[in-house]
């Protein structure tokens, strides 16, 4: 091994702590050499270790009937649909690389998550992506959300998976570190899953796909720090994505999941090879020896630790049962892809890496791993001043607008709910001749499977702005929009992957959030028995300049993915036809809390989250989905970002219907119109079969209220008073967006 | 009547084209390897839609090196069936099979929405059943559907009734503000001179499944079988 032993500066460097040198020194039992200490460093990162958030993660809701994984068993959430099918889904973040390099930093998300689904034998049928950026009329918001768009669509389009669903939202608090979280959904076989695993002493350990270059080296490391003035310098830390690659290693990767040669398949991601071999070493509890010098390279003379941390994209670590060598090397042959054999299994659990027959590198693999010896943390938490400012509000504080229809306007057009139509159709939405909701919306994207009577429903949400103003409860009301989301399509909502994207976890007051909405997860998750089954968590995302550090608003963005039984019922979110009767199941409320209206019209920053009640709520979803599969309704859509007016003009537009509604005297309308209290979904029953439905409520004993009904002019009115028509209201929401962004 | 889809490195809708003609349509499929040699007894061959090559270089200017294409040539020379949607159009269009070229689409981006197609002619095998006086929604996705042909050429093609499809608004229209994409003439799919070659940008078999909510491609599945029964 090398003669020159690095000390703590060189670890300090690496991003190790004091006290994580210590440790590695005991591990070892001496002091650990360049290529060692890079290993601990970027395995003991927070990306890899997640040292700062597992102890809280681990009092998430984890256990369902349909389970097949739990979290951080495998690369991906697992869960039973039946039929001998099974889904796999995770949603994971980009968001360093995307503020520095978007359209890389997105295109490299997209292909990431999608290796962490097919590497489990499974086929991406769907990509879902949550995105946030800073204000939009900012030069540099628009690069970005412009290369990230096209990052994700010319990885995603070229590699094949439709996009369903997804979220872009603007604040400032995202200025410089916008937030980039991509989600895939897959669907295999059951007995045809891979395992992230490696055993059998003397099988053989191939490297397949891409060659290993000098690209995102400590990106791990990277992503655990603060974006800084000087973070453009760390560009090498930036991957580069190759969608022809990738989608040629998921046919190979499924076609090798036919066979039965295969032990164990982990993608390179984040710390690629030290990452796959150690954590698929350690779950199967045996050890590994890699000659480093096997491995493909695009550049001459890498390091031993350049190629161990190397995060080049599109690469598979395969181990193979022994003997069976040809049919793995003709597959990739098949498919013009490299497949190396580069190491061996070993008995007990040293990993041990070799250069041209010389030892580099030996480290126990169950001590860099995540639950082995990688570092725990308990941090400390106290509540931030701003919370007990947001409890001050009162809905007094803010006078009624006498125009109204200049309210419904203004949020009409507003870049967090006017149409993302400038951004969904730069993604192919259709491959894979899946998706559901192209003719016909609906509140949850849904995913036709193919051969059974069932469909998925699948999303993503998150109102950040509600988790700040109440952690617990924001992230509460975002698990309750996902399973509401899921319900109106007529789905029952099965299991959550989460991308915690936070700020930084040292600073007591940010991780008062992490803890808050970690419990407000659980308060939801446990209700509508939506286990976690994984997921990630971005922390640092903030802002360091030379007298301040602003985190982004604590956003936790729940994934979620729901069953429907039977696929012809499947419902949509657009009213059918003139003169339907249109009701609100749950109540109208004097809340306009932490509403867009409240935020972005009247300028009130603080004030306390919006009104739920996860009982309610969940009552809501059971009555929701009994009409539904009762054929009593013609659509549903929830209310949530601006209010009862936005969603009943998302429902109207796709038809160019209009509609006459009352107002609820009981509460102001403003209230009624623009607040944004939880637990409402706005249906439709055609004319005639009003008796039938309202009779159906009573026996269940579910709130609800006439609204009023459809018509054909397209006119909108309220309480008799016209707001217009709809055709000047669908240019507004359809086009604002693209205006804004090209102006 | 027995189809053949190619699948290159890359094609993503080959799948879907194979689901389509094989589940919905209940016709016999093989699924053909780029690096055949051998139709397998394809009477109809379909080049379906994706990224051949990753389109690196141009798409479609590396497939059509692949050692089908010397197969594909010859079933086209004999008088044999080819269709190419999406990057299979624009294969066929870099093999010379067809006329014309597939450029950037004139906003630069890629664009993935369902359009209106009407049928320009009933004389083609894959339009004969298509109803002249109504227009169909097809989606289309594509970063290069610009269809560009030299004056002569594009005279031609007019000139010869070749063009299958063109972009419309749902009343029928062909005008500029429902061209998607800058193409001549609002052009979304030819044929060859001897008719037995076709290439169209919108994809068809995005729009057969009763459970998506539109049918409208049926029509041009209906009539290449519908033309194989009337030969029969």
């Amino acid at each position: 091994m090398e003669a020159v032993i690095p000390g703590l500066d060189t670890a300090k460097k690496l991003g190790l702590l004091e006290e994580e040198y210590d440790k590695v020194c005991e591990i070892l039992g001496r002091k650990p050499n360049f290529t060692e200490l890079s290993i601990y460093s970027v395995m003991w990162s927070e990306h890899c270790s997640y040292k700062n958030s597992i102890k809280w993660l681990k009092t998430l809701p984890r256990k369902g009937p349909h389970l097949l994984a739990e979290a951080g068993e495998e690369n991906a959430g697992l869960v039973d649909i039946g039929d001998g099918l099974a889904c796999a889904f995770k949603i994971e973040s980009h968001n360093h690389p995307s503020a520095i390099e978007p359209y890389q930093g997105a295109a490299t998300g997209v292909g990431g998550i999608n290796r962490d689904i097919f590497t489990m034998g499974a086929r991406p049928v769907a990509q879902l992506n949550s995105l946030r950026f800073g204000s939009i009329d900012e030069e540099r918001t628009k690069w970005l959300l412009k290369g990230v768009v096209k990052g994700i669509g010319d990885y995603g389009n070229s590699f094949g998976v439709p996009v369903l669903g997804g979220e872009v939202h603007f604040d400032p608090c995202y200025q410089t570190n916008p937030l980039v979280n991509a989600m895939s959904v897959g669907i295999l076989e059951i007995d045809k899953t891979i395992s992230a695993i490696s055993y059998g002493e003397g099988n053989p350990v191939f490297i397949v796909g891409s060659r290993t270059g000098k690209d995102g080296i400590h990106g791990a490391t990277f992503a655990s720090g603060d974006i800084t003035d000087s973070s453009s310098d760390d560009l090498p830390a930036v991957q580069v994505g190759d969608p022809f690659q990738e989608k040629l290693l998921l046919e190979a990767s499924l076609e090798l999941a036919e066979t039965d040669v295969i032990i164990g398949m982990q993608d390179m991601g984040a710390a690629g090879i030290i990452c796959s071999s150690s954590e698929m070493s350690e779950k199967g509890g045996h050890g590994m020896d890699i000659w480093l010098d096997k491995v493909p390279t695009r550049q001459e003379g890498m390091e031993p630790f350049e190629i161990l941390l190397s995060e080049s994209q599109e690469r598979m670590l395969v181990v193979v049962k022994k003997g069976q060598e040809d049919i793995v090397t003709g597959i990739f042959d098949k498919w013009d892809l490299q497949a190396e054999e580069i190491g061996i299994v070993t008995k007990g659990d040293t990993l041990r890496f070799f250069d041209n027959g010389e030892l580099v590198a030996k480290v126990p693999a169950e001590s860099l791993v995540l639950g082995g010896g990688a570092p725990v943390y308990d941090r400390e938490y106290s509540e931030p001043a701003y919370f007990a400012e947001t409890k001050k509000f009162k809905i007094e504080d803010v006078a009624e607008p006498t125009d109204l229809i200049e309210v419904a306007k203004f949020l009409t057009e507003h870049p967090n709910i006017a149409s993302k139509r400038w951004v969904t159709q730069q993604y192919d939405s259709m491959v894979g001749t899946i998706n559901m909701t192209t003719n016909r919306p609906s509140d949850a994207g849904l995913v036709n499977v193919k051969g059974s009577k069932k469909a998925l429903a699948v999303t993503v949400d998150c109102n950040a702005r509600y988790v700040h103003a109440d952690p617990r409860k924001g992230c509460a009301i975002a698990v309750a929009e996902a399973a509401r989301n899921i319900a109106c399509t007529g789905a029952k909502a099965s299991g959550i992957t989460n991308c915690l994207n936070f700020g930084n976890p040292y600073n007591p007051k940010v991780y008062w959030q992490f803890v808050g909405a970690i419990k407000g997860m659980t308060d939801a998750g446990t209700i509508f028995e939506t286990p976690v089954t994984g997921g990630n968590v971005s922390f640092y995302n903030q802002t360091v300049s030379k007298d301040k550090e602003e985190a982004v608003f604590p956003t936790p963005t729940i994934g979620m993915m729901g069953i429907l039984e039977d696929k012809t019922k499947a419902m949509g979110s657009d009213f059918q036809h003139a003169s339907d009767s249109i009701y609100l199941l749950g109540e109208s409320r004097n809340d306009i809390n932490s509403s867009e209206y409240l935020y972005s019209f009247q300028g009130v920053k603080l004030s306390p989250a919006p009104h739920l009640n996860l009982e309610e709520e969940l009552k809501l979803h059971t009555v929701l989905r009994e009409a539904i599969d009762k054929k009593m309704i013609e659509s549903a859509h929830d209310c949530a970002d601006g209010g009862l007016f936005i969603t009943l003009l998302e429902s109207a537009m796709n038809h160019d219907l209009g509609f006459d509604v009352d107002y609820d005297t009981s509460v102001r309308k403003d209230a009624f119109l623009f607040g944004e209290a939880q637990g409402r979904v706005v249906v439709s029953v055609h004319a005639g079969e009003e008796k039938k439905f309202e009779e159906f409520l009573f026996k269940q004993g579910q709130t609800f209220s006439k609204l009023g009904s459809t018509n054909a002019s397209g006119d909108l009115s309220f309480g008799g008073k016209s707001f217009g028509n709809m055709k000047q209201y669908k240019e507004r929401f359809m086009n604002s967006l693209e205006e804004r962004l090209l102006s | 009547m027995k189809f053949g889809v190619i699948t290159f490195p890359g094609s993503n809708c080959d799948q879907d084209m194979v689901y389509v003609l094989r589940d919905i349509m209940g016709q016999e499929v093989v699924e053909l390897w780029h690096k055949d040699h051998d139709l397998q007894g394809s009477d109809f061959v379909v080049l379906p839609g994706g990224f051949s090559y990753g389109d690196y270089l141009r798409s479609g200017a590396i497939a059509r090196f692949s050692p089908i294409m010397n197969e594909v040539q010859a079933h086209a020379q004999r008088g044999g069936y080819v269709m190419g949607v999406c990057n299979g159009f624009q294969i066929l269009a870099e093999s010379h099979l067809l006329d014309g070229a597939l450029l950037h689409n004139d906003n630069q981006q890629f664009i993935c929405k369902n359009v209106w197609l009407k049928a320009e002619t009933n004389n083609s095998m894959v339009t004969r059943s298509m109803d002249l006086n109504r227009t169909y929604r097809i989606p289309i996705a594509h970063a290069e559907g610009r269809f560009h042909a030299s004056e002569d050429s594009l005279k031609a093609i007019l000139d010869e009734d070749r063009v299958l499809f063109s972009y419309c608004d749902e009343n029928g229209e062909v005008n500029s503000s429902v061209n998607p994409n800058g193409s001549a003439h609002n052009i979304a799919g030819i044929t060859n001179k001897a008719r037995n070659v076709f290439g169209m940008m919108p994809h068809p078999e995005r729009a057969a499944d009763p459970h998506l909510g539109n049918e409208d491609g049926r029509v041009l599945f209906e009539s290449i079988l519908s033309e194989t029964l009337a030969q029969v």
